[in-house]
């Protein structure tokens, strides 16, 4: 045993815990979730291969049968599956942070001189990465495939920029189930329960003109009908501004009702 | 003698219908050890999640290093480490990176937090491994983690919850040389442990705590006195178990206990002279034992004699009242 284990101790200061070591503590918690996916590459193969799946299922499955010809159907689906895409990485937020509580990592930075607001947060930086990457990595593999954007370069940027921030907005509310489920199991139930009716009732595959009226009801008022029109919108060149600025509103919305209520049960959890 | 180091007065927390803590009374001096004993769901856990500002009492308070632990969490989070039941390390990062992160958090600077990684590691006999996914690591390798990771911030005071549950005996040993070692260098230490070896071996004082409250609380010592004294123990033949268990019962008006597998017959005897009249009525029954001593009673009897069962977390024997099977 070496002497060097508790010699000279740091003595308390104040309870108080300054913006810029939040920020640090934030980034700190993020590479380790970065660094997860070194340890663990599956996650990358979650990340990347399923979505290229569904782009390939839906565009050369039901493509000819949709929209009369695959190629054709590849442009219309590319941005809402590129929005059902960046939905799933959510299910990384909540089980991450499930297993985290599991495991007891949790009352470990819960019993650190750190912010327990910046746990969360480093986590959905992470996600934040992690949904860039398959937005990249879907818009890419669609271009190879034939997709080309017809909105121009800014409507391009536009359309991947919109992507990423839903991405990135869906962690708020899985994050809260991760919380809040006991066990990973519960967060899969959860998560498909609500992410796969969601993205299905929506304008992802299919124009909502096409669907029974009850149908269109609830997908004319889902969230991700919304930004599917935008993404879609800013990417082939139509009608963004009415779709725009009501997704840049649900966005905010679910971001300020999900992130408070993910950090305080967070906080609270036993 | 001085102010204790951690003092906890009236604890109380309840979870549901079940009270987990109901007026909990602790004291520990800078710089020892204080063993909380008891069974599993005694509620030493919740007692170590209320010192470590994981958890609120509904009643009661306490303070660490002078600092409260409801209203100053911050400040004592700075003093304390905590290792938990289970090793609480990221599986997915190596042991290095694991540690190097906790000094991050803490706020060391980059350079110091990989030396600081580098010099636990070594401490901890983990060096080996220290590039390697916890994933790969032994049940004890990651309580050693564990502990190292509890120790990064050069804690005033560290929280061991059953940090030996589940080991073999020599990661057990293994880590209790290191913590022997912490607390010469002057790490105050709050244990919680169903093992009363464990107790015996690493604490300077132990709080007995059963159902919520503590039952008892002094030295090993004091504990083994408090109950009675001494034992007198027996080993015999399979066959003269149930005379000879019946012979000391008699002598020592206490009820004898017998164990099958040892072939040992063991009671508390309140004077040391009952030894030899046990020998006698014994050598008048003509029943030769192998063995007959005089000895002080384990923390096991002594759990035994506070609570009226084993220290093993089994509930008493329940008498057969109507009503109560079916």
């Amino acid at each position: 045993m070496s002497t060097a284990v508790t010699v000279g101790r740091a003595g308390p200061t104040s309870g108080r815990i300054a913006p810029r070591e939040a920020i640090h503590h934030v980034l700190t918690v993020m590479r380790r979730n970065l660094l997860h996916i070194r340890s663990d590459p599956e996650q990358l193969v979650g990340m990347t291969i399923q979505p290229l799946m569904f782009l390939m299922l839906f565009v050369y499955v039901f493509g000819g049968a949709i929209a009369g010809s695959s190629r054709q159907y590849l442009q219309f689906a590319l941005p809402g599956i590129l929005v059902q895409g960046v939905a799933f990485t959510g299910f990384q937020t909540a089980l991450g942070l499930n297993i985290d509580f599991q495991r007891g990592l949790i009352d470990r930075f819960r019993s650190l001189p750190i912010s327990r607001s910046s746990v969360v947060a480093g986590r959905i930086l992470a996600d934040a990465v992690r949904v860039l990457w398959g937005v990249l990595i879907i818009a890419g593999f669609g271009m190879l495939l034939g997709f080309r954007f017809h909105g121009g370069f800014a409507g391009a940027i536009g359309g991947i920029a919109l992507a990423t921030l839903f991405g990135i907005t869906v962690c708020w509310p899985m994050a809260f189930i991760g919380v809040s489920a006991k066990s990973p199991e519960a967060v899969n139930t959860w998560g498909f329960m609500i992410i796969l009716p969601l993205t299905f009732a929506s304008s992802v595959f299919a124009p909502a003109s096409t669907m029974p009226g009850w149908l269109q009801a609830f997908v004319k008022v889902n969230p991700i009908t919304k930004v599917v029109d935008a993404t879609r919108g800013l990417m082939l060149g139509g009608p963004v501004a009415r779709p725009l600025w009501q997704s840049l509103i649900w966005l905010i919305v679910i971001t300020a009702v999900f992130a408070p209520l993910a950090i305080s049960r967070y906080r609270r959890r036993v | 003698m001085s102010e204790p180091a951690i003092l906890a007065e009236g604890l109380a927390k309840r979870f549901g219908k079940v009270r987990a803590l109901d007026g909990v009374d602790l004291e520990v001096y800078e710089g020892s050890v204080l063993g909380l004993l008891g069974p599993n769901g005694a509620g030493k856990t919740t007692a170590i999640r209320i010192l470590a500002t994981l958890l609120r009492p509904d009643a009661g308070s306490a303070l660490v290093g002078g600092y409260d632990v409801v209203r100053q969490p911050a400040q004592v989070r700075r003093l304390i480490g905590l290792t938990g039941q289970y090793a609480a390390v990221d599986e997915l990062l190596s042991g290095q990176e694991n540690l190097y992160m906790l000094g991050r958090l803490l706020g060391l600077p980059s350079k110091e937090a990989r030396a600081r990684a580098a010099s636990l590691l070594e401490s901890f006999e983990l060096s080996d491994a220290a590039l390697k996914t916890v994933k790969a690591y032994s049940g004890g390798m990651r309580r050693r983690l564990d502990l190292a990771a509890s120790l990064v911030g050069r804690p005033r005071f560290l929280y061991l919850d059953e940090p030996t549950t589940g080991l073999d005996p020599r990661s057990r040993r293994q880590l209790w040389n290191m913590i022997t070692g912490l607390v010469r260098e002057g790490t105050t230490v709050l244990l919680t442990t169903q093992y009363l070896d464990e107790a015996d071996q690493l604490a300077d004082r132990i709080a007995v705590i059963d159902h919520g409250r503590v039952i008892a609380a002094g030295t090993s010592d004091e504990l083994k006195s408090k109950t009675g004294g001494q034992v007198v123990e027996a080993r015999v033949q399979p066959l003269d178990m149930a005379s000879v268990a019946r012979i000391m019962t008699e002598v020592s008006g206490n009820e004898a206990s017998v164990d099958h597998d040892s072939q040992l017959i063991t009671v508390p005897v309140g004077d040391p002279g009952m030894l030899r009249t046990a020998s006698r009525q014994l050598d008048e029954a003509g029943i030769t034992v192998s063995e007959l001593a005089l000895r002080r009673p384990s923390l096991d009897e002594v759990f035994f004699a506070l609570t009226g069962r084993p220290a093993d977390g089994e509930q008493p024997d329940q008498p057969d009242i109507e009503g109560s099977t079916t």
